[in-house]
């Protein structure tokens, strides 16, 4: 029965990995095999955060060292089971990756830090932590994926983990909530999938090296504009670009606001990452000939969510409106498409991850604090909590891109980049975008910090500071010390544009398109 | 539906579905099958089981929560990716040894360790979610 086995080396890359190519993918069968214990460890409730805490340090760690390795070697790539690249699956970390990578595991310890106060046992028996873990392991594989397939089943494993989270805790609410996010989300999945096999239908690979040396050499058959417009479509709706962002506000403030504020800080930016994969790297051609769509989307997007800030009167419908404003940001640095508008994208995603986690577990301090998250009927909070207060102060002066926190330096950038091309409406956007969010977080200082309280009623004691203090501090040290980060993301976008060092990690002594 | 000819034929059914399963899994290394299909098999047994006697008595019956299975194949198929690890080879690369027992050799390889792991987390899943279902019934 057993057929004689062939020679099959001529197939495989028999070269033994080296311990950087382990970091590429050891994030994801951590946080796989974190995700089982805490499953079969699901009655213990005081155990979970413990190992969740635990992990996800681990995980930060892990991540640190891949980045420290990518700044030192270049791209990094392990090909699965030895096959060779493109039919072996590849996991490759440029610098853009390692860096969303690094900072998305950073958002996640610091929700979990938080969630210590916000999850009950009740909810944590649901899974809480579980489906945290198993997030984290669909949002590592989506980043460091170098297989386009595979990057679609990395969104699939996000948007299982998402569903439970955003269901746990069952109020009515939820479910409402919960159905929206979930339909939008799996129309624009479905959506890239179906994009994901007309590409294979006309390029016959999957391998994103393989796809950029194949397009970027401008021989053959081309992806063409019907697929990188269904692209933007599908990935616009994930990042809840203008005019698909309706879902976003309408579903992020249902469920527990450790769960919103990890969303806030994950899902957007992943889609943000792989439109920056596809549009700089694999497609280049085709961002240009759509640059005007993508920077009418981002400049609509930037001010509909500033307004939405303006308009809302409920705080967590404030933060949603505050992350369509970045995606915005985001999208008109992408457009720009020069080294400035993609490092200025690329730094204003790191920024807006841990700004937007930091926004969401604000308001729900000072929905805890209040009791009520009404703007209309907050009042007091600067007299009762200074120290929250001063972190909140700081966080609203990032968030709307003031001086000196981490928010300017992206905003910066980009503004210059939009001039540097003659492109003054844009900048003109970005800094009525800033400036109307501005108003929004100064009405929210205004009146919910400084405006005595109107009822002398107390809410229940208040926790949750550790987290926000981890993450203002970080925004900090970035706004204030920006050479470093400032100098990596132009080597990212540099690398993320030329796509060489890329291709060359996955096909190693190939000459470079 | 609970008829006595349903509740009769159940016992042997589950029976036989089950074995079908575990023939699945092993047959699809080299041929049509795998954990995937095979978990889905012996998933469908059980919610024949809790359709003829009820959600409750298979619970009882198979003594370990299916979450837990599932989760117990979710690190079982991790782990058989990282055995390639002490051999320094990538990620997920087949090993294989093959012992002798009993005068025949046995090939057995992490690729089917990874498979039995999908196979768990499917019959796992599968079947909380069965269960859940036929509990949720009047």
């Amino acid at each position: 029965m057993a057929a004689p086995i062939p020679n099959l080396s001529a197939a495989l890359n028999l070269a033994a990995p080296t311990s950087a190519s382990w970091l590429t993918i050891l994030p994801v069968p951590l946080c796989f095999s974190l995700a089982a214990i805490l499953v079969i460890l699901r009655r213990h409730s005081i155990l979970q955060p413990v190992i969740a805490t635990a992990g996800l340090l681990l995980l930060v760690g892990l991540n640190a060292a891949l980045l420290v390795a990518v700044i030192a070697e270049g791209p990094v790539t392990m090909v699965m089971g030895r096959w060779l690249p493109p039919f072996g699956i590849a996991f490759t970390v440029d610098l853009t990756s390692a860096l969303f990578t690094l900072a998305a595991s950073v958002v996640a310890l610091a929700a979990c830090l938080f969630a210590s106060g916000d999850i009950d046992a009740a909810a944590r028996g649901q899974g809480f932590y579980a489906f945290l873990l198993l997030l984290m392991a669909g949002v590592c594989g989506a980043l460091t994926t170098g297989d386009i397939f595979n990057l679609y089943v990395w969104f699939e494993v996000t948007l299982i983990a998402a569903f439970g989270l955003m269901a746990v805790g069952e109020e009515p609410e939820q479910i409402d909530g919960a159905w929206t996010y979930a339909l939008m989300n799996l129309v624009g999945t479905a959506l890239f999938l179906a994009t994901v096999g007309l590409l294979y239908a006309r390029l016959g690979t999957l391998n994103m090296a393989d796809l950029a040396r194949e397009i970027r050499a401008g021989e053959g058959a081309q992806p063409g504009m019907t697929l990188s417009v269904l692209f933007l479509f599908a990935l616009g709706l994930k990042a809840a670009a203008f005019p698909l962002q309706m879902w976003l506000p309408a579903a992020y403030h249902t469920p527990r606001l450790t769960v919103s504020a990890l969303f806030a800080g994950l899902m957007t930016k992943v889609a943000i990452y792989v439109l920056l994969r596809l549009f700089v790297m694999l497609m280049p051609l085709q961002r240009e000939e759509l640059s005007l769509l993508i920077v009418t989307a981002g400049a609509a997007s930037m001010l509909v969510g500033a307004l939405g800030m303006l308009a809302e009167d409920d705080l967590r419908r404030v933060a949603g409106f505050g992350v369509i404003a970045g995606i915005g940001n985001m999208l008109s640095g992408l457009a720009l498409g020069s080294p400035g508008g993609v490092s200025g994208a690329i730094l204003y995603a790191l920024h807006s991850m841990l700004a937007m986690t930091a926004l969401y577990i604000a308001v729900a301090g000072i929905g805890r604090r209040l009791g009520s998250f009404s703007l209309g009927r907050a009042g007091g909070l600067y007299a009762r909590d200074p120290l929250f207060a001063f972190l909140c102060l700081a966080l609203f002066f990032a968030v709307s891109g003031l001086p000196p926190l981490s928010g300017f330096w992206p905003k910066a950038i980009l503004t210059k980049a939009a001039l540097d091309i003659g492109a003054w409406w844009l900048a003109g956007a970005i800094l009525l975008s800033g400036f109307l969010t501005t108003i929004a977080l100064a009405r929210i200082f205004l009146l919910a910090f400084w405006r005595p309280a109107a009822t002398a009623e107390i809410g229940p004691a208040a926790s949750g500071t550790a987290a926000l203090t981890l993450l203002v501090a970080l925004i900090a040290g970035f706004g204030l010390l920006p050479e470093g980060v400032l100098s990596l993301a132009q080597e990212a976008a540099a690398s993320l544009s030329a796509g060489d060092a890329y291709v060359g990690s996955v096909f190693p002594g190939e000459a470079s398109p | 539906m609970n008829t006595p000819i349903f509740r009769a034929f159940a016992v042997p059914l589950t029976a036989l579905m089950l074995i079908a399963s575990l023939f699945i899994l092993l047959r699809g290394h080299n041929a049509p099958g795998g954990g995937f299909i095979g978990g889905l098999v012996a998933a469908a047994a059980f919610a024949l089981q809790a359709a003829a006697f009820g959600p409750k008595a298979v619970r009882r019956a198979v003594k370990v929560s299916p979450l837990s299975v599932a989760a117990f194949g979710l690190s079982a198929a991790c782990v058989a990716g990282l055995f390639s690890a002490l051999a320094d080879m990538p990620f997920m690369t087949g090993l294989w040894i093959e012992p002798h027992l009993f005068g025949i050799t046995v090939p057995l390889s992490t690729v089917m360790l990874f498979d039995a792991g999908v196979y768990l987390v499917v019959v796992g899943a599968v079947t909380a979610i069965a269960l859940a279902v036929e509990e949720e019934e009047p």
